[in-house]
């Protein structure tokens, strides 16, 4: 899985969490937090369907590193390759 | 309600879930049910925390994300307009909507020395975290009282916010008060078309389709605790079922009782406050009886305006009007029958013992008396015409609460000790829906889902 494979997947979740969202302009490196309206319930949804969907377990600690779609795309994508994805 | 909305969720990721009803219809206080072919909500007056599309951050969009529900699921239609009204014939009234402005202008205009302070008191409420779970809790007559000094306002602003959702006499602490005044008046009212069912179905099949299962017509009797956990729960039929962990909407006390005896002194008070309500159906609309297109009117006679448990079996004196027919329906649909309610503090210990014959006499002597205090604050309506327009009556008192909800006292807000955090005695039994203390039926959702994200999918 590419970095940006990773950046679509948790658009792709986010889509989801949030329809009511737009999404299609994204600044992936601005938190996420600060240019579309999650709350901590969202962040919490966004982690339980990477588990549902991807297998993928983030600790409550590494939820930091969830903030914007790049640092997602760094701490995720290495999970991603560890699952042969 | 709450038990459904954290069933979807659990459900939703994965979680082996079962919902045990005791009822034959889902919804607990926010339910519905026929009669001579009509149906009838129980508790939906209307669903309060409306807001339009594109406003974000508020308990209605919050719920709609958290269980994967499109607004337009829910059919909402909003109130054309509400009202205040104080006074032994209605002679001080506030309009309101669910533009808060029209709120605003109406109190500087009835007490405009009083709108500075009014202006700062919403302010505060604006601010103020009410949905964290671990406030401390403070007064809201006392937090009010720094920014308004007319009782008369501030009576006229507790009456909507107490009538819909305290579980406490007089007083109800702040971060209550400011999740029921955003809820009515910095948001606003609507309804389906069709009532609560509409919202009832929605969440059925979202949790069916999420996997979820439902057991109808069977309730617990029993938690079974091993030290200090529960390890089953024990049905109706006698039947055990182990569980890792329990959330139970059937309210504070209610729950306590299922493992510990009643006769021991239990932790939550049961709630002293019920209330009876009063349904008239009639062949027209209310608008063409003359009473206009208001769609809630809270009222008050006295002085001062006293949300306590009546005296007698009901204190006419106070009380909510509501219209289900004055919605702004789409494409102007109108409800085919017009619905007149009236809703009015009781007293459950004088409902609770009566024998069969004198408790039908109560109903209909108190039927009575509580539509003629509620007609002093409509626009006057020929007797006989309304005799002639009416095609059938109903009528709900503690006691019925108390037999379809099981809530003890026919407390319908519940205990007035709310468990923020849902946390029982026992580690792994949790508390959602109107005791963990979100109010209304938005409330009771937002409930559920916190409840489920809270004690069980945060830290799995």
């Amino acid at each position: 899985m590419t970095k940006e494979e990773t950046k679509q997947a948790v658009l792709d979740i986010i889509a989801d969490v949030a329809p009511d969202e737009d999404i299609t302009d994204v600044n992936p490196e601005i938190r996420l937090r600060d240019q579309l309206e999650l709350d901590s319930m969202d962040f919490l949804d966004i982690v339980m369907e990477l588990r549902k969907r991807h297998n993928i377990e983030v600790p409550e600690a590494e939820y930091p590193e969830l903030a914007s779609l790049d640092s997602c795309a760094e701490y995720l994508t290495p999970k991603f390759e560890a699952l042969g994805k | 309600m709450s038990g459904l909305a954290a069933g979807i969720r659990l459900a939703h990721f994965g979680k082996k879930v079962c919902i045990f009803e005791r009822h034959n219809a889902a919804g607990g206080l926010n339910s519905f049910y026929s009669q001579q072919g009509r149906k009838f909500d129980v508790g939906l007056h209307a669903l309060t925390n409306f807001v339009r599309p594109g406003v974000k951050g508020t308990p209605l969009t919050k719920l709609l994300r958290q269980l994967r529900i499109s607004r337009d699921e829910f059919q909402l239609s909003e109130q054309k307009r509400s009202r205040v009204c104080f006074g032994p014939n209605g002679e001080t009234s506030l309009n309101f909507t669910n533009d808060f402005e029209v709120f605003e202008s109406e109190v500087a205009r009835v007490f405009p020395n009083q709108i500075d302070g009014f202006r700062k008191l919403v302010a505060k409420v604006r601010e103020y975290d009410d949905v964290s779970l671990d406030a401390k809790p403070i007064s809201a007559r006392q937090v009010v009282r720094e920014f308004v000094s007319d009782a008369l306002l501030e009576d006229m602003i507790f009456c909507p916010v107490m009538y819909y959702g305290s579980a406490q006499e007089r007083d109800m602490e702040f971060g209550q008060f400011v999740i029921m005044f955003k809820a009515l008046l910095l948001e606003g009212f609507a309804r389906p078309f069709d009532g609560v069912r509409v919202i009832l179905r929605v969440l059925t099949d979202k949790y069916r389709a999420a996997g979820g299962e439902r057991r109808m017509k069977c309730g617990v009797r029993r938690i079974i605790p091993n030290g200090d956990r529960a390890s089953a729960v024990e049905l109706d039929d006698g039947q055990t079922i182990t569980a890792d962990h329990v959330i139970s909407s059937i309210g504070g006390p209610e729950t306590e009782r299922l493992w510990t005896q009643p006769t021991k002194k239990t932790v939550s008070p049961v709630g002293a406050l019920s209330f009876v309500e009063t349904i008239t159906v009639l062949d027209q609309q209310p608008a063409a009886l003359g009473w206009g297109d208001d769609t809630i009117i809270f009222f008050n006679d006295s002085e001062r305006f006293d949300y306590v448990a009546a005296q007698d079996q009901v204190d006419p004196r106070s009380g909510v009007i509501c219209f289900p027919n004055n919605f702004a329906y789409a494409d102007g649909q109108t409800l085919e029958e017009g619905v007149f309610r009236c809703t009015c503090l009781a007293n459950y210990g004088a409902w609770k013992g009566l024998p069969e014959t004198d408790y039908l006499a109560a109903k209909a002597e108190w039927y009575g008396r509580i539509q003629a205090s509620a007609l002093r604050f409509l626009p006057a309506v020929d007797p006989t015409a309304l005799r002639k327009a009416t095609i059938g009556t109903d009528m709900f008192t503690p006691r019925t609460v108390e037999k379809f909800t099981g809530h003890l006292g026919g407390a319908i807000y519940g205990s007035p000790l709310k468990h923020r955090q849902g946390r029982t005695s026992l580690e792994n039994v949790y508390i959602c829906g109107t005791d963990q203390g979100f109010l209304g039926i938005i409330g009771a959702m937002l409930s559920g889902i916190s409840m489920a994200n809270y004690h069980i999918l945060r830290g799995s």
